[in-house]
């Protein structure tokens, strides 16, 4: 579990997070939901400590990660894996040697023979075994995202962020994408953190969300929760969506036995 | 200009502490050295040969005293190559395709978010990234200094003796007069500082480049002009220092 209490971060006086607090919990997808410019990035770089917060604190299962000593926070960044928007890889490695980066820089114990098993497992877990001597370039991007994925999973991770997984794929691999997400967040018992603005996403996935507007927290819900929420930012965020528009429409009418033609 | 240079310096820090293992800082400096000075061998070779040729072309046009022996020419070509053309021109040309090779490659990572995936990795990627390329640096310039030193000269010879502006006999032996050693170990010193302040500026631009392929370009292309400008200031100070 993820604690965050009361994080501020601002820019040249610019307030971009204005006192966050809130939980991500373990073995649940968290998602983070919001707008452009409505600070999810900026929480999760502080979070995974590529920021530094101005005020606040976070712990990870217990044990404070920001402001604390440097091994401390090596330590709990071991456990971290991360997929990033653009994924990220290596474009000097092939597939198979970007998933065995992370075993090689962070476990020196293990051998040559088992670095190799868990790099061919994570690569088949995300569905991707016969693409290992493929140099990132030459596979598409939901093939990154998923390569991501097994690099992220690789070190046997403890927490998983994703930054906009979704982005720039069609809508059919990005429900692949997000379905193998929560499979592996369940599998595994993670703690999964989420960013994203894509109502799919949330619809699928969200056992829990948080939106964020402005820099503030404004709504904490499940998925079952956000579509009756009466928040007027996030409603209006939601029934941007012409598709979840419609998905209300049909709803209400059933509900209320009045059918249009 | 004061606060870039305060951040060199805590970029050379970070790059010191909590180093990665020696095995693996070992392999990326081999794999660097590989890429700075084995790929930079042509380059250099052919820049180092002509500009020898075309040094013993020029004195030979110059001296036209009938007082001052032939073999002056090849003296004038050792001393210009050892002590300044093979250390600084090859620093130069160095600059322009290792420079830009170095931030325009950490710039990309810079942009395509790998940097920060190493960060959340906890490895710390000025270590892992910037460290083997000055260290490979460090161990290539010297050997890519004294190979063009030698093609110089050798540049001078054959230019010399094809054009009839000296015999191979008198290039030898104005080659062989008044030798010092001294001045080659002044060279070496030569490519080592510039070897660091070519690898480390360029990182450093290249480091911190933000937004994307355009500020790339850029990082890449001030990479090289602020290399140039601490060659060309170090290569005074060292002379004025170690001469």
């Amino acid at each position: 579990m993820i604690e965050i209490h009361n994080i501020e971060k601002s820019f040249d006086g610019n307030p971009i997070l204005k006192g966050i607090s809130c939980t991500f919990e373990t073995g649940k997808c968290n998602l983070l939901l919001g707008g452009s410019g409505t600070g999810k990035s900026v929480l999760l770089q502080c979070v995974v400590g590529l920021m530094q917060p101005d005020l606040g604190s976070i712990t990870f299962d217990g044990t404070v990660f920001s402001n604390n000593k440097v091994q401390v926070r090596q330590e709990i960044r071991r456990k971290i894996g991360m997929l990033f928007q653009g994924s990220a890889l290596f474009d000097s490695m092939t597939v198979a040697k970007n998933v065995e980066f992370p075993l090689q820089m962070l476990t020196p114990e293990m051998s040559r023979e088992e670095r190799r098993d868990r790099v061919e497992f994570c690569l088949k877990r995300v569905g991707l075994e016969n693409a290992g001597e493929k140099m990132p370039s030459e596979i598409s991007g939901g093939m990154k995202k998923r390569v991501g994925i097994a690099r992220a999973i690789a070190p046997n991770c403890t927490y998983l962020f994703c930054d906009e997984p979704n982005s720039g794929l069609d809508p059919l691999t990005s429900l692949k994408i997000d379905e193998l997400i929560q499979e592996i967040t369940y599998e595994y018992n993670i703690t999964t953190v989420i960013i994203t603005h894509d109502m799919n996403s949330v619809i699928e996935i969200g056992d829990h969300i948080i939106f964020l507007y402005k820099g503030l927290k404004l709504w904490d819900g499940n998925k079952d929760e956000i579509l009756n929420a009466q928040v007027p930012e996030l409603k209006e965020f939601i029934f941007s969506s012409s598709l979840v528009r419609a998905a209300k429409r049909i709803d209400d009418e059933t509900h209320s036995g009045v059918v249009n033609p | 200009m004061v606060k870039s240079f305060g951040q060199f310096l805590l970029f050379m820090q970070s790059m010191l502490v909590r180093k990665e293992r020696f095995a693996v800082l070992w392999k990326r400096t081999i794999d660097e050295c590989v890429t700075i000075g084995v790929n930079s061998i042509f380059i250099v070779a052919i820049v180092s040969a002509f500009i020898g040729a075309v040094t013993c072309v020029q004195i030979a046009y110059n001296l036209v005293n009938p007082l001052i022996p032939k073999s002056t020419i090849g003296y004038m070509v050792r001393e210009m190559t050892i002590l300044e053309l093979a250390p600084t021109i090859t620093s130069i040309v160095l600059a322009g395709k290792v420079g830009s090779s170095i931030a325009g490659g950490l710039g990309t990572m810079r942009i395509t978010e790998q940097v920060s995936a190493l960060e959340v990795m906890g490895i710390n990627s000025a270590s892992y990234l910037v460290l083997p390329r000055i260290l490979g640096a460090i161990f290539m310039f010297p050997l890519l200094v004294i190979l063009a030193m030698a093609l110089s000269i050798v540049g001078g010879y054959l230019a010399g003796s094809l054009t009839g502006s000296i015999s191979g006999q008198e290039y030898i032996e104005g080659i062989r007069t008044d030798f010092i050693p001294y001045n080659i170990f002044f060279a070496l010193v030569k490519s080592i500082v510039f070897a660091f302040l070519v690898s480390a500026i360029s990182a450093f631009k290249g480091y911190y480049t933000e937004g994307g392929a355009l500020e790339v370009g850029t990082a890449s292309t001030t990479a090289v002009n602020n290399s140039i400008i601490a060659i060309l200031i170090a290569d005074f100070v060292l002379a004025a220092v170690l001469l």
